[in-house]
């Protein structure tokens, strides 16, 4: 069986920006991503080195700012579980479930793996910097009118488009 | 009034309501084609707008559908989480994001989404994101400074431009259909299609038909204060509209014989120096905002309770009450005169010399009482002060 097409974009969009309503009216918050990566990144370091946390300003100042009694408690985390899931039921109903590694034509395996981890770990820096990605900055961020949201959203779009002539050989 | 959490939905069912949310959000991208890094970066070299067309709707859609519940007063938006502007870290944090979309071909969302369906590239990507944040809390000391550079407070888009709501909306509405037109010339010149890029096929217009209802409707969900108040602007609006006034002496009455009034309650707009001044029994303190407000208003939903609405004037008195009823509330009520005039005709009562007849008489007799006693009463129970508000802004973001 073959892959089934990709929904329209418009109306995956509409979809989405009604989710994006209902979770405003139902939590007070929007969507997120980057949030989870965080939480996560503090549980490891918080079980690996429990002295360094207490020590450490950086997670002294996200424990005084989250009451909950570990970092995996958030609602974050329980939003990108979902999404797993979510995205996999997706997957699995229009057959594209598949381990496998996507480059472009003119792009090398030892590339593409270089540039997926160099291009996480900017996301993860930028993305503390933002205070969010394209999902908790831009997206929930443009739906709310935040300013910084919605500056945050220009500059992801400005630097990709600024960057993406030198990292073509990556794509095209 | 939304948000449901955390006194409809608790935190805790919250949880649950994360996950289905998250399934939701993550079928609808990998449905539209998130999950695949060649389909994301199309967007910057011009051959898949897909990013682009996904982004705007939802972000068009969901603005425009937010301004009109803040209209029709479903969500209190002091309660919403709105995403702090610190500038410089906005702008330099989003150009290291953009960046890294064009090296790693995924954003956060979008490579949870293609590592679900087994892309291994999105699973590096994920890694890498963990040694970014730990790279970020690790040099924290570094980038401090940065990160709190510039603090600009959670202003919103219109209020930094200032420009009304609905032109920002509008403007934000018409920037995202003209890109749209604008990537699909783009798309195709790119891909080599030699058909026009928009055509009149039902499916354009369709896709021009919401585009044009979304720009209209910004214009159709204006603030709701400023809108409320521009009407009361014309007087004759004000003084038609039909709001029930309270006799002084039956105000008078029901504050001396609290058993006898007991769904009375008195809502006092005057300002703090007057109310510690003097205050009457079961009174709140109100402002305009406060009817706006999430805590606040659950005050005047209390079933079957009389409100009083009391100022120092009577027409202040009826202006707030206006926008009370044109918000829905009901059973609402203004003393007569307004708290001067009530100061003026019982608290100070000069009793009517050699009275005429027996109405005179049986006036004199009663706020002759009503002037000794209501000072009384007032001493011993004050007004409860202004509405404590115990829930606090939403914290969001990432």
């Amino acid at each position: 069986m073959n892959e089934t097409k990709y929904m329209n974009s418009y109306l995956a969009g509409v979809l989405l920006g009604l989710l994006l309503i209902a979770t405003v009216y139902i939590t007070g918050r929007g969507l997120g991503a980057s949030g989870a990566v965080k939480s996560g990144t503090i549980a490891i370091v918080e079980t690996v080195a429990p002295e360094h946390v207490k020590n450490t300003k950086f997670y002294t100042e996200y424990g005084s700012e989250h009451s909950s009694s570990s970092p995996l408690m958030n609602w974050l985390v329980f939003e990108v579980m979902g999404v797993l899931i979510g995205a996999f039921l997706s997957g699995l109903m229009s057959n594209r479930i598949d381990f496998k590694m996507e480059m472009g034509k003119n792009s090398t395996t030892r590339m593409r793996v270089a540039g997926a981890l160099i291009g996480g770990l900017l996301w993860g820096i930028g993305s503390q910097l933002g205070r969010g990605c394209t999902s908790g900055a831009a997206l929930s961020g443009l739906a709310v009118m935040s300013t910084g949201g919605i500056i945050t959203m220009f500059a992801i779009f400005a630097g990709a488009y600024a960057f993406a002539y030198f990292f073509r050989k990556f794509w095209i | 009034m939304g948000p449901l959490v955390p006194d409809i939905i608790s935190n805790n069912l919250n949880f649950m309501v994360a996950l289905v949310i998250g399934i939701l959000f993550g079928a609808i991208l990998e449905q539209a084609g998130f999950s695949t890094s060649k389909k994301l970066v199309g967007l910057f070299y011009g051959y898949d707008f897909t990013v682009l067309r996904v982004f705007f709707t939802a972000g068009i859609v969901a603005m425009i559908g937010i301004m009109g519940l803040e209209h029709y007063g479903l969500i209190d938006l002091n309660l919403v989480y709105i995403n702090p502007t610190f500038l410089w870290s906005a702008i330099i944090g989003g150009l290291i994001m953009g960046l890294g979309f064009v090296i790693g071909g995924f954003c956060p969302g979008t490579s949870v989404c293609a590592a679900a369906i087994g892309k291994i590239d999105a699973m590096i990507f994920i890694g890498g994101a963990f040694v970014g944040v730990l790279v970020f809390a690790e040099g924290y000391p570094l980038f401090e400074p940065l990160y709190k550079a510039t603090n600009l407070g959670s202003p919103r888009m219109f209020e930094s431009l200032s420009i009304p709501r609905n032109l920002f909306a509008f403007i934000m509405t018409a920037f995202a259909l003209a890109a749209f037109w604008g990537a699909s010339i783009v798309e195709n010149k790119v891909n080599g299609v030699k058909k026009p890029a928009v055509r009149l096929t039902p499916y354009y217009l369709t896709i021009a038909g919401v585009g044009a209802i979304l720009a209209i409707s910004a214009f159709l969900f204006p603030e709701r204060k400023s809108d409320l108040l521009d009407k009361l602007e014309d007087p004759q609006f004000v003084n038609s509209y039909p709001i029930e006034v309270m006799a002084q002496d039956q105000f008078a009455m029901c504050v001396m014989r609290m058993e006898e009034c007991d769904k009375f309650q008195v809502f006092d707009f005057r300002s703090t120096a007057d109310i510690a001044k003097f205050s009457f029994p079961r009174s709140t303190q109100f402002t305009f905002d406060n009817l706006f407000e999430k805590e606040p208003v659950k005050l005047l939903k209390i079933r079957s309770r009389i409100n009083v609405f009391l100022a120092n004037d009577e027409i202040t008195e009826r202006k707030m009450a206006i926008i009370a009823s044109e918000l829905g509330y009901k059973r609402i009520k203004i003393l007569q005169g307004g708290y001067e005039g009530f100061r003026e005709s019982v608290l100070n009562f000069k009793p009517i010399p050699n009275p005429k007849n027996i109405d005179e008489e049986n006036m004199n007799r009663f706020r002759v009482k009503a002037a000794k006693m209501i000072p009384i009463i007032s001493a011993q129970f004050k007004s409860s002060g202004p509405v404590k508000k115990t829930q606090k802004r939403i914290v969001g973001g990432c």
